[in-house]
């Protein structure tokens, strides 16, 4: 379960957004909307981990988390808006390297069947560089699938998909939600998730915790 | 009366209390130069070797004294400000280097003055004028990596980090710099003598706490300068007289 | 075109840190690895080490014993020069293409997986020096004796420019004037290499053994090794906030 109270951030001197709070169990979903600038991409950084909030605090299963805890990073996986990709390396090391960075082995079979799903197996081998961004964010949802983390937090997960990649999307977050996980994303596209799961947060204007 | 720390941390509540105690600490400093220079130039007699040219370490020996243990506080505040994360802390490690940075220069100006009549040269590569040069440098890099930096307080952390490693660097620097310096036989600084004059060591420690004066209230007014300006959008900022009569002039 | 429906992955269950060598291990292997598919830039800061050993006797003179005087010092300097141009992309291209993010929110430590980045970046630039710099001293008349403690010195000294780089490469990330910022920063504290070094090879040829300042360099190392990954890892994450 994650939960948030009194959060606040800042850029520079102005105040981005503050008194930001929710919780969000197992299974369920958050969905940050928001108009350009209000701190979407600043607030799922910090549920991810990598800033600290100028107020208020984030806890993972009770336990109150600081930027770059361990126990969070354990249960993280963070997709920003860069794909997190290495140019010179092949879509299958990307994503090879992508997994055992986050701890998890990589078995062969895993990657193949991941590459299978988002559609890449005929690309596998190719540098990064020749891939399109829809292709490059496909890697990204790959790794999503491969390394099975609890907290999934995506950040415009839907930019640059086609059709058939935010269909995709939408069918990993389903699964995901379905075995106990838990999602949150800023994105304006509608995930196709069932009302009772989701939960919106969106910036701009006061929100009751 | 009682003090409470902890009440004293947060910018709003030092910056009133810096600002009475700047007159103390720059009355302190002027009075105590007065009576250092005093010492100095009048009481203390000629030396042997050196002549009068000598007396300049009354202001060379304090600026360098200052100018370490300058760069300690400010390693000092830095930890703080990396390990509690407080505002103030950062702002003091911030006040701390221009001043500590004009210590070094001062101490290696009068260095080189004395180093003319006394070596024939303006610049020897003794040990304690180049690990003084490297601390420059050091206090340099601080200060332009500050600038370099956009938002305070990655910049308060970023410099803590650099003003942590440096501190431990230095004596490193400076025992390297001498190791090699007795390996070249080079112009070795002698103070004066081996035993040095009452009133020579009384004019200088009596000079060294003038410049320790003095710094305390210059870092004291540069701190408010910079609470002021970080603190900008605080409510207790925009209620200061001063602030308030221009206000609408910047907007 | 329909995708096939993703496979059910095993249960969720957080994922406990594997130990500092496996982060080392995976940061060291993929920079290799980048490395070697970017060839051509290592050759060209190799290039770079030889031009500007080369430079010196051109400018100054060719005079037997001034260069040979002159040899250990320069080929030292050069050495940081080399470094100092590779270094700030030690971080900047991980931070450009967000996966710095990622080596950040890994469950390895920050600093061992900052460590492994070092060392593939000491095996990629400070190694060829270390192995070149011997051939290229001959070129300042030095004999035998003086290269052999040129190498050791350069062997110990390149890991600690690595390492006291790296953290001037993490403070610096993403700023304006990054590269001569990260020089400026550094080179304060790589004078202590700089002259136990150089000096290893004027105390050989002073007759006064070596040992002494090569193994004050052995000590820097040593504390190198243990401090810098902390530091860089503490200034990875403030660049990242």
């Amino acid at each position: 379960m994650l939960e948030a109270q009194n959060l606040a951030a800042r850029r520079g001197f102005a105040e981005l957004f503050k008194d930001v709070g929710f919780r969000v169990k197992s299974g369920g979903a958050l969905v940050v909307t928001g108009p350009n600038g209000t701190g979407k991409t600043t607030l799922l950084r910090m549920l991810a981990g990598l800033s600290a909030p100028a107020a208020g605090e984030i806890r993972w299963n009770g336990r109150r988390i600081e930027p770059f805890s361990a126990e969070l990073r354990a249960v993280v996986a963070y997709a920003g808006h860069l794909p997190a990709l290495k140019d010179e390396l092949t879509a299958e090391e990307n994503l090879v390297s992508l997994v055992e960075l986050s701890g998890t082995s990589a078995p062969r079979a895993d990657i193949d069947r991941a590459l299978d799903s988002v559609a890449l197996s005929h690309r596998r081998s190719l540098p990064s560089r020749v891939l399109s961004a829809g292709q490059r964010r496909r890697i990204g949802l790959a790794r999503l699938l491969v390394s099975r983390r609890p907290l999934w937090i995506l950040d415009e997960p839907v930019t640059a998909l086609d059709a058939a990649g935010a269909a995709l999307l939408a069918r990993l977050v389903h699964d995901h939600l379905d075995r106990g996980g838990i999602v949150v994303a800023a994105t304006h596209q509608s995930l196709g998730l069932e009302p009772s799961r989701v939960q919106s947060l969106v910036l701009g204007e006061t929100v009751p915790a | 009366m009682s003090l409470n720390w902890f009440k004293l941390s947060s910018p709003a509540s030092f910056y009133p209390v810096a600002g009475t105690l700047i007159p103390w600490f720059a009355w302190g400093a002027a009075i105590l130069t007065a009576i250092g220079l005093w010492l100095g130039f009048a009481v203390a007699p000629t030396d042997f070797q050196q002549g009068e040219v000598y007396r300049i370490i009354f202001i060379h020996v304090p600026s360098a004294w200052l100018s370490m243990f300058l760069y300690v506080v400010m390693a000092f505040w830095g930890a703080l400000a990396l390990g509690f994360g407080t505002r103030l802390s950062g702002m003091m490690a911030q006040a701390i280097a221009p001043t500590g940075a004009l210590m070094t220069f001062i101490a290696l100006w009068t260095g080189a003055l004395w180093g003319r009549p006394t070596w024939g040269t303006y610049w020897a590569w003794d040990a304690r004028m180049t690990s003084e040069l490297i601390l420059l440098f050091l206090y340099l890099g601080i200060i332009a990596l500050r600038q370099a930096i956009g938002d305070p307080r990655r910049a308060d952390r970023a410099c803590a980090v650099l003003s942590i490693v440096g501190v431990v660097n230095i004596p490193i620097i400076y025992f390297s710099v001498k190791w090699w310096n007795t390996l070249h036989q080079g112009a070795s600084v002698k103070l004066t003598g081996t035993s040095m004059e009452t009133t020579m060591l009384t004019g200088m420690l009596v000079m060294s706490f003038a410049f320790w004066f003095y710094s305390i209230a210059v870092v004291l007014a540069r701190l408010r300068a910079i609470v002021l300006e970080r603190e900008r959008d605080a409510a207790w900022v925009r209620a200061l007289p001063a602030v308030r009569a221009h206000a609408g002039v910047l907007r | 075109m329909s995708a096939p429906a993703p496979s059910t992955a095993t249960a969720l269950a957080p994922v406990p840190s594997d130990g500092v060598l496996a982060g080392v291990r995976w940061a060291l292997a993929r920079d290799l690895k980048l490395a070697f598919r970017s060839r051509a830039e290592l050759g060209v800061q190799l290039l770079f080490y030889v031009i500007v050993v080369t430079l010196f006797p051109l400018a100054t003179t060719p005079e037997r014993n001034l260069l040979s005087t002159m040899g250990p010092g320069v080929l030292w300097v050069a050495a940081l020069l080399a470094s100092l141009l590779s270094l700030p992309r030690l971080f900047a291209t991980d931070h450009a293409d967000g996966t710095l993010e990622q080596i950040a929110l890994s469950p390895y430590a920050l600093e061992a997986l900052v460590s492994g980045k070092i060392a593939a970046h000491w095996l990629t630039t400070g190694l060829p020096v270390v192995l070149l710099a011997p051939m290229l001293g001959l070129q300042y008349y030095m004999d035998g004796e003086s290269l052999t403690v040129l190498a050791a010195g350069l062997l110990m000294g390149t890991p600690i420019l690595s390492l006291l780089g790296a953290i001037g490469a993490a403070l610096t990330l993403g700023l304006k004037g990054g590269g001569g910022l990260l020089a400026l920063l550094i080179l304060p504290l790589y004078v202590p290499v700089l002259i136990f070094g150089a000096g290893a090879v004027d105390a050989v040829r002073a007759g006064l053994g070596a040992t002494a300042n090569l193994s004050l360099l052995g000590a820097g190392f040593a504390l190198a090794v243990v401090g810098a990954p902390f530091a860089a890892a503490a200034a990875v994450r403030i660049a990242l906030d």
